[in-house]
Parts: structure tokens; sequence; C-alpha cells
């Protein structure tokens, strides 16, 4: 059985789980019992929202950072630190800024200790193959994003990873320049012209993800763990226009969503264990304006409405999740339709937006609720938000408490259900409209 | 015309080769004797000869030249083991930067009247012992400063560049060079530039002291300008103000603009800045052939060295699981070791004072304190109310802070003890109270601070901003408490925390000034301090020196860090 499991896997992972220590001794779970594996000669993407823990499975691949529980196995050994042949393109290209396009591609085969002579014909040989002629001698920051992203393969590419991990490597650029370097990617890896055998893509982007992998695993939240894979079969040159890919594409959307309602549906049970989403108030305007307009009135395809908004999955889905935490709209089926609540809102003028959002606030979003209602019981009404944190802290970690609780007040002071002074850390009802609490 | 232009190129590239070929055997020339002179022969209780000729001031300026720069050095050595070693260990860090901060804070002279006597016995027959002591004073005037700055850049490396530098599997040497050494380079230049100008004044200062009965004079601007006060001669100390105004700008030309125009290449950037730094000395690096040739020489001696260096295999370096107990154990350890060290500290500290000193005199002495500190916090307080409103109509116009910007720089390096004695003849010409008027004399260097720093604050507010506020009419008086108080309350701050500094340091020198033999002292800490010097009398010392380190760390604590905080989250315009 263990032999007829060592044949062409180069890596995989098995029950990795991963916590980070909370004050008092707790444990907030960010990973929980991943599987995974990368075969000889494939391209797998892994894809998930902001705060899935993509990021944090990266890094325990590379061992940057080591795992509570599970194992790393790597070209049949057990990973325990930073090994050799593995090359990471990073998001924000992490170029050093005084060394040049030549000594940036330089530096991990200098830090093996390859002879001076071939460590040159090596480096211009990696910017040769990517593109970057001519540009030896420039520093990083008289380039543009996508010949910066260009020297961050070619650094990593020199080093002949056998597996190549990219970290968002293309959601700093440009639509057009992100094409093209995908594109170049994929004729090198098709050409077999690097040495790399498997590559893994960390993305947000659905369409991305189709576009260059063999198959696709899908990251779930809180904790994070593999809640879907899907193979991609589609020939290369792909064509984002073709049927087939669109099929995907939706499929995927599906799957994401559906699992955005069953965080959103969790809440009813605990009221303060709603993790509410980072999603703006004029984002959500215009995200209900824009869905109320032609050519949707009222419901609209999500990878089209994505597509039509310039939206990854990292901007849209906080949207969707919080419009149905509201209900102002309700996602199903890869489609999202505006509710009557919703469509009331976009008629309405500023004032009676802010009524609209009160009310639902106070219905649907259990934190808001009992913040308000705290205030109105104590002397004075005013409460520290230290008190709010703390009852957060049962549920969250203390960054995402923080985080929530800044939405909460975000949506509450728009609403005008309450007061905030961020000096003092003080919550109040000095001077916001009173409301009729409707239960 | 490619043939032309390069043979044009050859001839400038001569031409540079020349003007680089002897400005360097120059400074190389003058270095090598004066470091020489450093090393006669000397028995304490000597009186070295000083001339008040100005045909030898060149000479003595080279020498306190040369104390700086010796001392400059010191500073980088320290600055580079200290910081790292703060830095990259958790537990060190847990002891060093509380310690650098103690230190920041003990006056800088206090350190000079303490250990001249031990450098003097270190280098017995040789006048290298006073020498180090007025190395040591400089010293401790920059190395505090400039191993803080490191050590918060070091803090601050951008994670993903570690992250990089690790999967390529960078050695801890090669990751220092590549990574940590230049990302903290900016900062650290701009440090030590500000350091070395708060360091003239001490140079000034550490050359002629008195400790009880070992009274010792360097030859140097310093003690050049002691001598024309001891025989109130008004022309050499123009003389003397003169050439210090020379080495200043010497340092700044030759040193500091240079390393300030090459440093922008390490800044933290991916967008080219608009406004860089020029300097015809970086370019005469670049463009002189045999200097190329020395620089490229020194860079390959580098690389051989660091691919030569043994590397640690990698599987070295894993992440192990922690032992509990042994853990726990070197915790305890730790903690034992530092708090009985700090316990018998001032155990020693106690009973050293306590010998010479009784309680009333203690009390006393923080009274001292308390006049020294009203005095300081007064002066800042006037200051602002000149500084601030010219900084900031000089800030807004953008021709003239250009044209003032480096004046103030340079007034801020100018050791303004070399001014004292101008003041003193003023003061006892016209009968004025010291208790008053010595009290100037404090700020007299360290005002500068304000200004440049309000300067660059009032040019920072961003335009749109300034247009808004005329767009919607808001003017006069409004228009300062609205936008440009607190545009550059941050500034002001940062100007405000480095004055209060050196405002302290002064007061040693500048409550107790003399010309001939009248002697005026004002009351406080520093004349305290500064007379119990001259007597040589340590418990009493020690004492004014504990009580001045309180008052600063107190008000550094209690005060500035609580205004810098605010004035970081309120007041950013960013």
């Amino acid at each position: 059985m263990e032999a007829f499991r060592t044949d062409n896997a180069l890596l995989r992972l098995t029950n990795i789980k991963k916590s980070y220590k909370k004050s008092e001794g707790e444990e907030h779970l960010v990973l929980d019992d991943v599987n995974l594996e990368i075969n000889e000669g494939e391209i797998v993407a892994l894809l998930g929202r902001s705060g899935s823990g993509k990021s944090t499975l990266l890094r325990i691949i590379s061992g940057l950072t080591r795992q509570v529980a599970g194992e790393v196995i790597y070209c049949g050994k057990p990973v325990k630190g930073p090994v050799d042949g593995l090359a990471m393109v990073f998001q924000t290209f992490a170029l050093f800024p005084w060394l040049t396009v030549l000594e940036n591609v330089e530096l991990g085969l200098e830090a093996k200790g390859v002879p001076q002579e071939e460590r040159r014909r090596r480096t211009l040989a990696a910017i040769d193959l990517i593109g970057l002629d001519g540009f030896e001698s420039a520093y990083p920051k008289e380039l543009s994003g996508g010949m910066r992203q260009r020297v961050g393969f070619a650094r990593a590419l020199v080093v002949e990873p056998t597996l190549l991990l990219l970290d968002e490597a293309f959601s700093a650029l440009d639509v057009l320049t992100a094409e093209t370097l995908r594109t170049d990617l994929i004729e090198l890896w098709h050409e077999r012209r690097i040495p790399t055998r498997g590559i893994l893509l960390v993305s947000h982007n659905i369409e991305e993800a189709v576009l260059l992998s063999d198959r696709i695993a899908i990251l779930g939240s809180t904790p994070g763990r593999v809640v879907a894979e899907i193979d991609v079969s589609l020939p290369h040159p792909r064509d984002r226009e073709d049927p087939a890919f669109r099929q995907i594409v939706d499929d995927i959307y599906d799957l994401m969503t559906q699992r955005t309602r069953a965080v959103a549906g969790k809440a009813e049970a605990v009221p303060l264990s709603q993790r509410l989403p980072e999603a703006h108030i004029n984002r959500l305007a215009g995200l209900m304006e824009a869905l109320a307009r032609e050519p949707y009135n009222g419901r609209a395809d999500l990878p089209e409405l994505a597509d039509q908004m310039g939206f990854g999955v990292d901007h849209l889905f906080p949207l969707l999740e919080a419009l149905d935490i509201l209900a102002f709209a309700r996602v199903e089926g890869g489609d999202v339709e505006l509710t009557p609540s919703g469509k009331s809102f976009v008629d309405s003028d500023i004032l009676q937006r802010k009524e609209i959002f009160a009310i639902h606030l106070i219905r649907h979003v259990g934190l808001v609720a009992h913040i308000r209602r705290v205030l109105d019981d104590r002397p004075g009404n005013r409460a520290p938000e230290e008190r709010f944190l703390r009852e957060l802290e049962d549920f969250f970690s203390e960054e995402e408490a923080e985080r929530v609780l800044r939405v909460a007040i975000e949506w509450g002071r728009y609403a005008e259900l309450f007061a905030y002074d961020e000096g003092a850390g003080m919550l109040s009802l000095e001077n916001p409209v009173g409301i009729e609490e409707k239960e | 015309m490619k043939i032309l232009t390069d043979q044009h190129l050859k001839i400038r590239i001569n031409l540079w080769d020349v003007v680089a070929f002897l400005l360097v055997m120059g400074i190389v020339t003058l270095l090598a004797w004066g470091s020489r002179q450093m090393a006669a022969p000397y028995t304490p209780g000597e009186q070295i000869p000083l001339s008040l000729d100005p045909v030898h001031l060149p000479v003595y300026a080279l020498r306190s030249v040369l104390r700086m720069a010796i001392a400059l050095v010191c500073s980088l050595l320290f600055t580079f083991s200290y910081a790292t070693l703060a830095a990259k260990s958790r537990r060190a860090e847990a002891v060093l930067i509380p310690v650098l901060d103690i230190l920041q804070s003990v006056p800088i002279l206090g350190f000079l009247s303490v250990t001249v006597t031990g450098f003097i016995a270190m280098f017995p027959g040789s006048l290298l012992g006073v020498e180090a002591a007025s190395i040591f004073a400089i010293f401790t005037s920059q190395a505090w400063n400039m191993a803080f700055s490191f050590y918060q850049s070091l803090r601050v490396v951008p994670k993903e560049l570690q992250e990089a530098s690790i999967l390529f599997g960078l050695s801890p040497w090669q990751r220092f060079w590549k990574l940590e050494a230049p990302f903290a380079t900016p900062s650290l230049i701009w440090n030590t530039m500000m350091s070395v100008s708060g360091g003239w004044f001490f140079v000034v200062a550490s050359e002629a002291i008195t400790v009880g009965k070992t009274a010792v004079t360097l030859p140097g601007i310093g003690s050049y300008v002691a001598q024309a006060i001891q025989e109130k001669n008004l022309l050499a100390i123009a003389w003397a103000l003169c050439t210090m105004l020379v080495v200043i700008m010497i340092y700044d030309q030759l040193l500091f603009r240079p390393l300030v125009a090459w440093a922008e290449k390490f800044k933290f950037e991916l967008t080219e800045s608009q406004d860089s730094a020029e300097s015809w000395v970086l370019l005469l690096f670049k463009r002189a052939r045999f200097l190329r040739a020395v620089t490229a020489g020194i860079g390959h001696l580098w690389g051989f060295i660091s691919d030569h260096l043994p590397r640690l295999p990698r599987a070295k370096k894993q992440h192990r699981p922690p032992s509990r107990t042994l853990e726990i154990l070197s915790v305890v350890l730790w903690h034992v070791c530092l708090w009985g060290g700090m316990a018998a500290g001032v155990w020693l500290l106690v009973r050293f004072v306590g010998r010479g000193v009784d309680h009333s005199e203690i009390i006393r002495v923080f009274g001292l304190g308390l006049i020294s500190l009203a005095r300081v916090m007064i002066l800042l307080v006037l200051a602002c109310f000149i500084w601030v409103p010219l900084g900031v109509i000089i800030g807004l116009n953008p021709r003239w802070s250009a044209k003032v910007q480096p004046l103030a720089q340079f007034l801020a390096a100018f050791p303004a003890n070399l001014l004292f004695p101008v003041a003193v003849f003023l003061m006892v010409r016209y009968r004025l109270s010291p208790e008053v008027w010595t009290a100037p004399l404090l700020i007299l260097g360290t005002q500068w601070y304000i200004l440049f720093n309000v300067i660059s604050g009032a040019a920072a507010i961003p335009t749109d901003l300034r247009e808004a506020a005329r767009n919607l009419g808001v003017n006069g008086w409004r228009l300062w408490q609205k936008l440009l108080l607190p545009g550059i309350f941050p500034a002001l701050v940062t100007g405000l925390i480095t004055a209060s500094g050196g405002t302290w340091n002064a007061s040693i020198v500048a409550e107790v000034v003399s010309w001939g033999d009248t002697k005026l002292t004002a009351t406080g800490l520093g004349s305290y301090i500064a007379q119990w010097t001259e007597k040589g009398d340590y418990p009493h010392i020690v004492l004014g020196i504990a009580v001045m380190s309180l008052y600063v760390v107190a008000l550094n604590r209690f005060f500035w860090r609580r205004l810098y905080t605010m004035s970081q989250t309120r007041f950013r315009l960013d």
C-alpha cells in the first residue's frame, strides 16, 4: 500500500492542522485537516478567499512555518524547514530594491555557493528565458510591475526548482500584464523549457485558476480545509469564451457561494459568533444599485457580475455575504437576487436608506443589536469598545475580533444607531437619531 | 559622432582622475600625520603648550577632526554589533534596549567626568589616554542614537524579503549584508549625520577639561577657545569660529553629501523619487577610473570572502519543538541574573554616593534638577514661539526653504559653545544676571532642530489641503489653527525631542561660563555637576549625573513619548 502511494506524488499533505495561540492559552484554528497532493507534471491551483489560510498553507509547504499536526512529504521526505528545490514567486514581488535585476536573479545561486562563472551563465540564461534581456543592470524601481514580476519569476526559475510555488503571483498586476505573463509561463511549462516538475498556484481569481491549472482545490474558510477538488481537463491554450470553460467557472462560483450561505446561516444560533464580512457601506450600496439597473434588473449571474465590475473573489464575496446577512439579497445557484427590501433601499434617498439599514441591522446583525441594547441600558449610555472585544474573543482570534467589531461599528455609525470616539475607544448614544427598536 | 563622444569622455575621465587622486592622497597623508601626534608622550599634570597664533589653527582643527572621525568609526562598530544582537535575540533585546534607553539619558559630559582618570591610567606616559577619554565622550554623543536607529530598522525589515532570503537559503552573514544592512542604511546615515552635528559640541567641550587635580588640554579647536577665554582674546575666538565653519563644511562636502546621495539607492521604495540628492564627490567616485577600479576591487574581495565563508549545512536549520523544562529553566536563570545584576548596581550606586553625600544634599539636588527642568521647558516653549511661525512661512515657500533648510542644518551642527565667550563678554560688560541670561546659551545650539523640522513639516503639507482651505475661505488665525499647526505637529514634536535632549546636555557647560577670571554661575543641576567635576569629587558628580538621568528618563517616558505617539496617530498626514 505504501509503495503504491509514493508513485509520482511530488508533494503530499496529510491532515495538516495549524493554529495560533490566543491570549489565555486558547488556540485559534486556521487550518484543519488539510489533505492535498501534487503529482509530477501537474499544475494545481489552491483557490480560497482571504482568511482561508491559503498563504499559511503555502508557508507550511515551503518550510517557513511549521504545522501543529499532520505531515508534509516532499519528494518522499518530510519537510521540517526550508528545503532545496522549492522556489516561490511572491505577490509583492519581494525584490531587493538595492540590487540590480542581474543581482536579484543571482541571489539564490549565490546562496547555494555556485561558482561565479557558472552563476553568471545560468543567471543570464534565466534572464533570457523570461524575456528580460537588456534590463540586466536596471534596478527594480526603474521597471514596470510586469517587468518586476518577470524578475521574480527569473529569480525563482534560475535555481531550477522541482516545485514552483506561486503566491498570488499575478494579482498585483493589471489585467493585460497578468494575462501576458500567464501565457508566457504556460508556454514555458508546456514546451518543457523549464525543469520544474510541478506548480502550485495560490489564487483568489477563479478564472485564473481555471485558465492555468489541471486541478483546482477549493479551500473553505474558518478553519481552512479542502472542501472540493475539481479536475480541469481542457486542452491548452484555453479560451475563456469556451462554453466548457464557462461551465467550470460557474460550477466553482456555485460551490463557493454555497459555502457563503453556510457561513451566513450559522449566525442565528449564537448572535455574536457571526463573522461579519469586510464590506464597506459605499461598496454595498454601489453593488445593490448595479444589481437593480439594466441589464440585471435585480438578478445577476455571479461570474458575469464579477467580470462586469472588475471584482475578484476577494472583493465580491464579502459584499455578497454582507447583503445576504442583511437580507438585502439572496445568493443561490451561482446567481444573486435583490430582495424587496434591497430594492426599496436602492429607491430611497440618503436619510431613508439610513433608516432601512438601521432596521435591518437591528434585526439581522446580533452584534449591532447587542451593542445598542447595552448602550440603552447603561447609565450615561456609554460603553468602552474593549467590553465588546472581550465578548467577541470568545469566538474569534484577537485580530479577527477587532476586525468584526470595526465592521459592526462602521455599519452602526452609518445607520446612526450609535456614535464612536476612536481616540477614547468609546461607544455612546451621543446624538444618534433615536430609532424604535423593533423586535 | 560616436567616436567623438568617446574621446570626449576619455579626457574628462583623466581630469576626474587627477582630482580624485590628489583628494584621496591628501586625506590619507593628513590622517596619518595627525594620528601620529595622538600618541605623543605625556605625563599627567603636564601642560601642553597652546599658541593662540591663528597659523596653528589648521593643525588644531585637524586634531579635532581626527577625534571626531575615530569616534565615528567606533560608533559604527558599536551600532552594528549592539543593535544587531538586540534585534536578533529576544532575550538580549529585553536587556540591551532598556540599557540603551538609559544610556541615552545620561548627560554626555557626565561620561567624560567619570571616565577621564581611568583612561589616563590605561595609557601611562602617553597622551593616548586623554585622547581616548575625549574620543569616548564624542562616541557617547553618537553611538546610542545610531544604535537605536539601526535596531529599529532591523525590526521592520519587510516580511516578504525575509521570507525570500530564507527560501533562497541565504546564510545569516549573506542576509545581513544583502538585506538587513542595506535596508537600514538610509536612516542610519541620516542619524549619523544628526549625531555628528551634535558631536561637534562635545569635541569642543571635551578638549579642555579639569577633573580635580587633573587638568588636561588636548590640542584642538576646543582647547584653543578655552585658552582664548583665559586670555580674553576676542580675535582668537573669531579665528576659531571661522575654522570651525570650514571644518563642518568640509565634513559635509566630503563625507555626508556623498553618503546621502549614495544611500538613495537603498531607499525602500518602488518608485523613483523626484528630487534625488547629488554630490560632486560621489560623481568623482563614479567617474574617476582609478577610484572605480579601487571600489570594484574591494567589491570583488568582499564577494570572494562571502563566497568562501564556511556555510552551515541547510538541514541543520530545522524547526525543533522547544523543550518546556529547558525553556523554563533558562528563563528563570536569565531573570535571576538580570534582577540580581540590577540590584547589585543600585546597591553600589547608593553606597558610593552615600559615603560622600548626606540626605539633605540629595533633596537639594532634586530641587536643582527642578530648576534646570523649568529652564529647559521654558526655553523650548520660547523657541517654539519664534521658530514655528518663521519655519512654517519658510516651509510653505519652496524657494526659501531650499535655501534656509541647509543653513539651519548647518547651524545645528555648529558647536554653540564656541559662541559662549562672546555672550559672556556681553554679560560681563553690561552686568546682566547670569541666572536669566545664561539660559539662552542652553538652547543656542539646539533650537535649529526645531527650525529645520518645522520647515520640512510645513513643506510636506499637501498642496491640495492648502488649496482646499483657500477654496473654503479659511485664512488668518483659523488657517493656522485648522491646517498649519496640526500639519507640522509631528515634525515639531520630533524637533522638540531632539532639542530637549541637546539642551539638557548643554546645561552642564552653559550654566557655568567664564571670561578670563570672571565666572558666571546659574543655579541648576548642570552647574552642580560642572562645579563638582572641577573639584573632582566623585560621589557628588555621580549623584548629579544620576539625578539628571532620572529627570531625562522621566521626561521622556511621561511626556515626550506620549506626545510623540499622539502626534503619530492623530496628526499623521497620509
